[in-house]
C-alpha cells in the first residue's frame, strides 16, 4: 500500500499539470479574449482562483505523496 | 468532558449561532433571480444573472481569507470571542445589503456595495464554522463526538431551509409582485433580529474546556499559521484533507442543495414557488440523517460513510439529473389549450424601439401547464426581432412534483453521508493548539472554493452546451462535481484511514 501511495504522487502531478494547461490554454485565455461578459467572469473563476489551488495544491500533494510523507510506519 | 446536559447547552448555543450565519449566508443565492434584476443592468439578463452568481461566488472565495484571519484569533484568544465577532460581522453585512439601493436609482454603485458586503460576509462565515466545529468537539465525550458535532452539521441545511421558508412566506404574505419590487429586502432585514438573539445566547457561554486547559498549561500556539501551514508534518494533513476529503464533500453538497435548486429553476423552467417548496420538503426530510450518519461514523468510522457516499454520488448524478429534465420537459407533451394572457409594449429608453412581452397560458394533456413569457423587439421601421428573451414557469403535475422531491430527497442523503461526519473528522486530523487554523482553512478551501463556484461554473457549461447545440446539453453542468468528487475519491480511499482518533489534545 505505501508503494501505491508513493507512486500514485506521479500521478497528482501530472494531474496538476494537465489541469493547469487545461484551464490556462483551453478555458482561459480564449475566453478572455471572446469579449462576452459571461465567458469573462468564467475565465477570471478558472484562472485565478481555480487554477493555482488545484494545480499548486495536486503538485505539492503528489510531491509529498513521492517523498514518502503519506506512508504510514511499520 | 461535559455531561450530556451541558453538551445539550453548547450544542443549542453553538447551533443557533452558526445556523443563522449560514442562513444569512445562502438568502443571497436564494434571492440570486431576484437580486439579478436589481443590482445590475438588464439589458443581458445572462449575463446579469451570471454576475449575481459571481458575486455570490465572491463571498466564498474570501472565505479561506475569514478562515487564517478568524482562525488564528480562535487558536490565539479562544473559541468563544472569536465567533461572538463574526456572528456580528456576518449580521450587519447581511442586514445592509437589504438597504442596498437599487442599480436604477445609483448605477454601478449598487453592485458594487452589494460585492463589498457580500466579501465580509464571506469573511464572517469563514471564522465561523471551524469554530463552531472545534467548540463543540471540544466539549464532546471522546466516544460520541461524530454524533455530537453532527449536530452543527445539520446547521448548513437548516440555514437553506429557514432562507427558502422566510423567502416563501413573505413572497405568499405580500404577493409576487410587491416581492420583487421591495419585499425581496425583508430576508436580510429579519437577519438582524436573529443575529442580535444569538448574541446574547452566545455571550454567557464559556470558553472550551480543552482551549481552557492548553492556556492553563501555556501551551498556546504564538503563530497558528506559522505551525499550521509552515510546518511541512501538519501542511500534509491539510492537503490531505483537502483533496483526499473536503473537496469531494463541497462538490456533492452545493450539486445537491444549490445546483439542483437552480436546475430545476433556470434550467428546466419550474415555476419559482414550486422550486422553492420541492427543495424545502427534501432538506426537512434529509435533515436528521446528518445526526444519523454523524452518530454511525462514531462506529464504523468516518472514512467509510464519506467515501460511499462520494462513489454514489458521483455514479448517480447524470441519471438523477436526466430523469430530472425529462420529468419537467414540456416539449413532449401534448398540448391541449392555448390562450394569450396578457400582450405589453415597453418603449427601451432614448430609442423609439420596443420590448413586446406575451405571456401565453398552455395546459397540457397530463394536467402540468406553462406560463410562457416571450419578450420580442419591434424596431422603429416595424421590423421585428423574435426572442429576445424566453421564460418558462412550468407547473408540475402532483405525481411529478413528488417524483422531483424525492431524486432531490436522494442527494440529500449523499450530502449528509460526506457531510454528517466531516466535522469529527476534521477536528481529530489536527492538534488542539492549532485546530481552529488548521481546520477552517481546508474546509473553506473545499466547501467556499471548489462547492462554492459550483453553481456558476455548472450554469456557465450548460449554458455554453445550450448554446453550441450539444446533445444532453443540460447535463454539462455536472461534469464539474462528478470529475472533482471522482479525483478526491482515489485520493481518499488511498490516503485516508478509517480509524477514529479518540484524543482531544
Amino acid at each position: 500500500m505505501n508503494s501505491i501511495k508513493k507512486y500514485s504522487g506521479i500521478i497528482w502531478i501530472a494531474l496538476g499539470l494537465v489541469v493547469g494547461y487545461f484551464n490556462i490554454v483551453m478555458m482561459g485565455i480564449p475566453k478572455i479574449q471572446s469579449g462576452k461578459q459571461e465567458d469573462l467572469v468564467f475565465a477570471i473563476i478558472n484562472l485565478f482562483i481555480l487554477t493555482p489551488i488545484i494545480t499548486g495544491g495536486l503538485i505539492v500533494f503528489g510531491y509529498y505523496a513521492l517523498k514518502g510523507e503519506y506512508s504510514e510506519k511499520d | 468532558m461535559s455531561k450530556p446536559n451541558n453538551i445539550r447547552s453548547v450544542i443549542i448555543a453553538s447551533s443557533v449561532g452558526t445556523l443563522i450565519e449560514w442562513y444569512d449566508f445562502y438568502i443571497f443565492g436564494s434571492l440570486a433571480v431576484v437580486i439579478s434584476t436589481k443590482f445590475f443592468p438588464q439589458d443581458n439578463p445572462t449575463a446579469a444573472f451570471l454576475s449575481t452568481l459571481a458575486t455570490f461566488a465572491a463571498g466564498f472565495v474570501v472565505r479561506p481569507f475569514g478562515a487564517l484571519f478568524f482562525g488564528r484569533l480562535g487558536d490565539m484568544i479562544g473559541r468563544k470571542y472569536t465567533f461572538l465577532v463574526t456572528l456580528l460581522l456576518m449580521g450587519g453585512s447581511t442586514f445592509l445589503i437589504g438597504c442596498v439601493p437599487s442599480y436604477d436609482r445609483i448605477g454601478f454603485l449598487a453592485p458594487l456595495l452589494v460585492l463589498i458586503l457580500r466579501l465580509l460576509q464571506g469573511l464572517a462565515l469563514g471564522g465561523e464554522y471551524g469554530g463552531a466545529a472545534t467548540y463543540v468537539a471540544e466539549h464532546s465525550p471522546e466516544k460520541e463526538r461524530g454524533y455530537w458535532t453532527s449536530w452543527i452539521q445539520t446547521t448548513a441545511t437548516a440555514g437553506l431551509f429557514i432562507s427558502l421558508l422566510v423567502i416563501l412566506i413573505t413572497r405568499n404574505v405580500l404577493g409576487i409582485e410587491s416581492f420583487e419590487d421591495w419585499g425581496w429586502r425583508i430576508p436580510f432585514w429579519v437577519s438582524i433580529i436573529m443575529v442580535i438573539v444569538s448574541f446574547i445566547i452566545r455571550r454567557n457561554m464559556s470558553e472550551s474546556p480543552v482551549y481552557t486547559k492548553i492556556k492553563e498549561e501555556g501551551k498556546i500556539s504564538v503563530n497558528p499559521l506559522k505551525e499550521s501551514f509552515g510546518n511541512r508534518y501538519n501542511f500534509k494533513f491539510v492537503l490531505l484533507a483537502l483533496f483526499g476529503a473536503v473537496m469531494g464533500q463541497g462538490v456533492v453538497w452545493y450539486t445537491g442543495q444549490f445546483y439542483a435548486m437552480s436546475f430545476i429553476g433556470k434550467v428546466c423552467g419550474v415555476a419559482g414557488q414550486q422550486t422553492d417548496t420541492i427543495m424545502a420538503v427534501a432538506l426537512l426530510l434529509g435533515t436528521p440523517f446528518f445526526i444519523f450518519f454523524g452518530k454511525l461514523s462514531d462506529t464504523i468510522g468516518r472514512k467509510k460513510i464519506m467515501m460511499w457516499g462520494l462513489l454514489l454520488a458521483v455514479l448517480s448524478y447524470r441519471p438523477i439529473y436526466n430523469e430530472i429534465y425529462k420529468t419537467i420537459d414540456v416539449s413532449k407533451k401534448t398540448v391541449v389549450a392555448e390562450k394569450i394572457i396578457s400582450k405589453k409594449g415597453k418603449q427601451i429608453p432614448h430609442t423609439q424601439d420596443s420590448i413586446i412581452t406575451t405571456i401565453t397560458s398552455i395546459s397540457y394533456s397530463d394536467k402540468s401547464s406553462n406560463e410562457l413569457t416571450v419578450k420580442d423587439t419591434l424596431f422603429e421601421n416595424g421590423d421585428i426581432k423574435p426572442n429576445k428573451e424566453i421564460k418558462k414557469s412550468i407547473s408540475l403535475t402532483t405525481n411529478n412534483y413528488w417524483k422531483l422531491i424525492l431524486l432531490v430527497f436522494i442527494q440529500i442523503i449523499f450530502v449528509t453521508m460526506v457531510y454528517g461526519p466531516i466535522a469529527a473528522f476534521l477536528v481529530e486530523m489536527f492538534p488542539a493548539k492549532i485546530r481552529y487554523t488548521s481546520i477552517s482553512l481546508p474546509y473553506h478551501i473545499g466547501n467556499g472554493i471548489f462547492g462554492g463556484l459550483l453553481p456558476t461554473v455548472a450554469t456557465y457549461l450548460v449554458t455554453t452546451a445550450k448554446i453550441t447545440h450539444q446533445p444532453e446539453w443540460y447535463l454539462n453542468g455536472l461534469w464539474y462535481p462528478i470529475i472533482v468528487g471522482a479525483v478526491c475519491f482515489v485520493i481518499g480511499m488511498l490516503f485516508l484511514k478509517n480509524d477514529i482518533n479518540h484524543s482531544n489534545d
